[in-house]
């Protein structure tokens, strides 16, 4: 507003003119960048959430730290060897840019040297993860019984044999198979403390929709309330019983007499005693009228 | 692109009249070129994405703009990230900030492209924005950073998402790509690159000083054809330093602003501009008034006049 320079002479504009289109101009943009800004925000905030089935890749920190941490360079995405990453895309659920995979389609192959972490330039995946079993992508849950070959007694265990850590991350649980009688069932089950959420379980499963499905551990676990106690767990720690021994059997005895040798043999063997209810209830009704044994 | 000048001198020849802007286009497609080598044929010489990438596995690059807003979210630094932020940005603090802008970025090949097609289709609408909102939308972004915890304007911001998408799937950011780019052709004379974009306006802070400038060393040859506020991306940072000799103004483009792109090098027929150094700035007539400028305002306006009359 200083500058007169190749001004059509006679037309110099009122100085005061130009400080009130300066301000009102000034405060429109500052409406419009606020608006944009409140806009933004609430947008970033909507598509922070990440839908339950696609998982981060190994090393993420928690979910609001990578969003947080993430460049979105996609060189994790680039030195993935299975192909296993990728990047979110405008249209996708996940926040635009984010590094992500989908269990069914490519799980992570637990690679040994974690090329993915190796590559992240800004620490969003924790390049403290020196083994990759101790990644937590997500967690296996075997989320529908009803399907699940296994549970019926088929013995389909197709996602326990793929498990790279066959055995610990996934057991079968040997369990009695009712409705034949005779049999067991083995029952998949999922360890929470070994579990990786690599993704490879679900990915097999034979089923058109699999019936194990890794899911954020948040979501697949529940949480055991703080004050419970497991009483069998706290004996073991104890090495003794915790609760308080059943007081001492003892009969009204008369005064100055006590038991013979210490009360021992005062609980009879049960094999000696005939069983005192017999099968037929009608028995013990009729007993009165007979001979006891 | 190439909006024919009226006055441009036969005598210069086809070459002297293109070779910035076309070596700058080799650049923008030089650069992709280099990373779409690695998905398309397989030859790796750059992994990842402007945003942070890895050349010959050994040179890391960090787009800083990006890393301090998801430093402002995250809290983390990765020292590789944070190495490769320091090198870009003392790379452009030396070539001049908005170099990215003009010889980097994706997004200027399709903002250009909507500039020509508006001239060749003589579009004359245009919505008045202020040339430093984009300042104000480099604040909100890094207050959005801090309050989201999210570096949300990596939700939009169409640098990012045009390259992304190249290298690694589109998905449906070319709706945003295509809006930028409607933008600029029907709403706003260069409306985003030179008024919008936070990305460029943190690239011109970071280029405020450095020592390659564009200078009008010939400008007493100046004829005033206005052929280089005519083909300037932001014509406002010519004004003082072609025309500023009778206030002591030296020579020098000494505007953040400036992209370095050399086009008014290529339509000057008087061969006013050149590259140089920001040294030096000193001129025979007058007292020396640095920083002393006329409002952008005035002389967007100026400009509109002169538009008006093309
Ligand atoms: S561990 Fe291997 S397979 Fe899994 S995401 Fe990382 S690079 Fe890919
Ligand atoms: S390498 Fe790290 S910063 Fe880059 S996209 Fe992957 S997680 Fe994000
Ligand atoms: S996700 Fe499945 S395959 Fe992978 S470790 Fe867990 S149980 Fe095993
Ligand atoms: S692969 Fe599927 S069907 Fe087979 S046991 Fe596992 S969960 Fe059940
Ligand atoms: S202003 Fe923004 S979009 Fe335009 S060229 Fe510069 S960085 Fe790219």
């Amino acid at each position: 507003m200083s500058d007169s320079l190749g001004k059509p002479a006679g037309r110099a504009a009122p100085k005061k003119l130009d400080r009130r289109r300066f301000l009102s101009d000034t405060a429109k943009t500052g409406c419009a960048v606020l608006l944009t800004g409140l806009g933004l925000g609430a947008y970033a905030s909507k598509s922070a959430a990440l839908p339950v089935q696609a998982l981060r890749p190994p090393g993420a920190r928690s979910e609001d730290v990578f969003l947080g941490t993430c460049v979105r360079c996609g060189l994790c995405v680039r030195d993935c060897p299975y192909g296993t990453l990728k990047l979110a895309t405008l249209g996708d659920d996940v926040l635009i840019g984010t590094p992500y995979f989908t269990a069914r389609d490519v799980p992570c192959e637990m690679c040994e040297d974690i090329p993915c972490v190796a590559a992240c330039p800004t620490g969003a995946l924790n390049p403290d993860l020196g083994d990759i079993d101790d990644a937590r992508m997500g967690l296996a849950a075997l989320i529908n019984q009803e399907t699940c070959l296994n549970f019926q007694g088929l013995r389909c265990e197709v996602c326990y044999r793929e498990c790279p850590l066959i055995g610990e991350a996934i057991t079968l649980e040997l369990r009695h198979n009712q409705r034949s009688g005779k049999h067991a069932l083995f029952i998949p089950t999922v360890h929470s403390d070994s579990c990786t959420g690599c993704g490879k379980c679900e990915r097999v499963c034979v089923l058109p929709e699999a019936a194990i499905k890794v899911l954020p551990a948040n979501i697949a676990m529940g949480q055991s309330a703080e004050h419970y106690r497991w009483g069998w767990e706290e004996k073991e720690r104890a090495h003794k019983s915790l609760v308080k021994p059943d007081p001492r059997h003892r009969y009204n005895l008369p005064e100055g007499i006590g038991y013979d040798n210490e009360g021992v043999g005062l609980i009879q063997d049960k094999t000696q005693l005939p069983e005192p209810f017999p099968e037929n209830p009608l028995d013990s009704l009729n007993q009165g009228s007979k001979e006891r044994p | 692109m190439s909006t024919l000048s009226k006055t441009t001198d036969n005598q210069r020849n086809w070459w002297l009249r293109q070779r910035w802007l076309l070596l700058r286009r080799m650049s923008q497609f030089a650069v992709l070129a280099l990373f779409l080598l690695g998905p398309l044929a397989g030859i790796w010489l750059i992994k990842g994405s402007l945003n942070s990438s890895l050349t010959l596995g050994v040179l890391p690059l960090t787009d800083p703009f990006i890393l301090i807003q998801s430093w402002l979210a995250g809290r983390q630094f990765g020292t590789q990230a944070l190495l490769g932020a320091l090198i870009v940005t003392g790379f452009y603090f030396l070539v001049g900030g908005r170099v990215y802008c003009a010889w980097v970025c994706p997004v200027n090949v399709v903002t250009d492209t909507a500039h020509w097609l508006r001239n060749r289709l003589g579009l004359r609408g245009n919505t008045r924005i202020q040339a430093n909102t984009r300042y104000w939308l480099l604040g909100a972004s890094m207050l959005l950073a801090l309050l989201t915890g999210i570096a949300a304007w990596e939700l939009v911001n169409p640098v990012s998402t045009l390259q992304r998408g190249l290298l690694f799937g589109m998905g449906t950011s070319w709706l945003l790509i295509l809006a930028v780019f409607l933008f600029d052709l029907a709403v706003s004379r260069r409306g985003w690159c030179g008024h919008l974009c936070p990305m460029g306006a943190f690239y011109s802070l970071l280029g405020k000083y450095s020592p390659l400038r564009i200078r009008a060393d010939g400008r007493d040859a100046c004829d005033k054809c206005m052929d280089c506020f005519d083909v300037c991306p932001e014509p406002q940072v010519i004004r003082p330093a072609l025309f500023g000799k009778k206030d002591g103004t030296g020579p020098l483009i000494n505007e953040a602003n400036c992209t370095n792109c050399g086009r008014c090098i290529d339509v000057c027929s008087k061969e006013v501009f050149s590259f140089g150094t920001r040294f030096n700035n000193k001129q025979s007539f007058g007292p020396e008034q640095a920083g002393i400028n006329p409002s952008t305002e005035f002389k967007a306006e100026q400009f509109k006049q002169k538009e008006a009359r093309i």
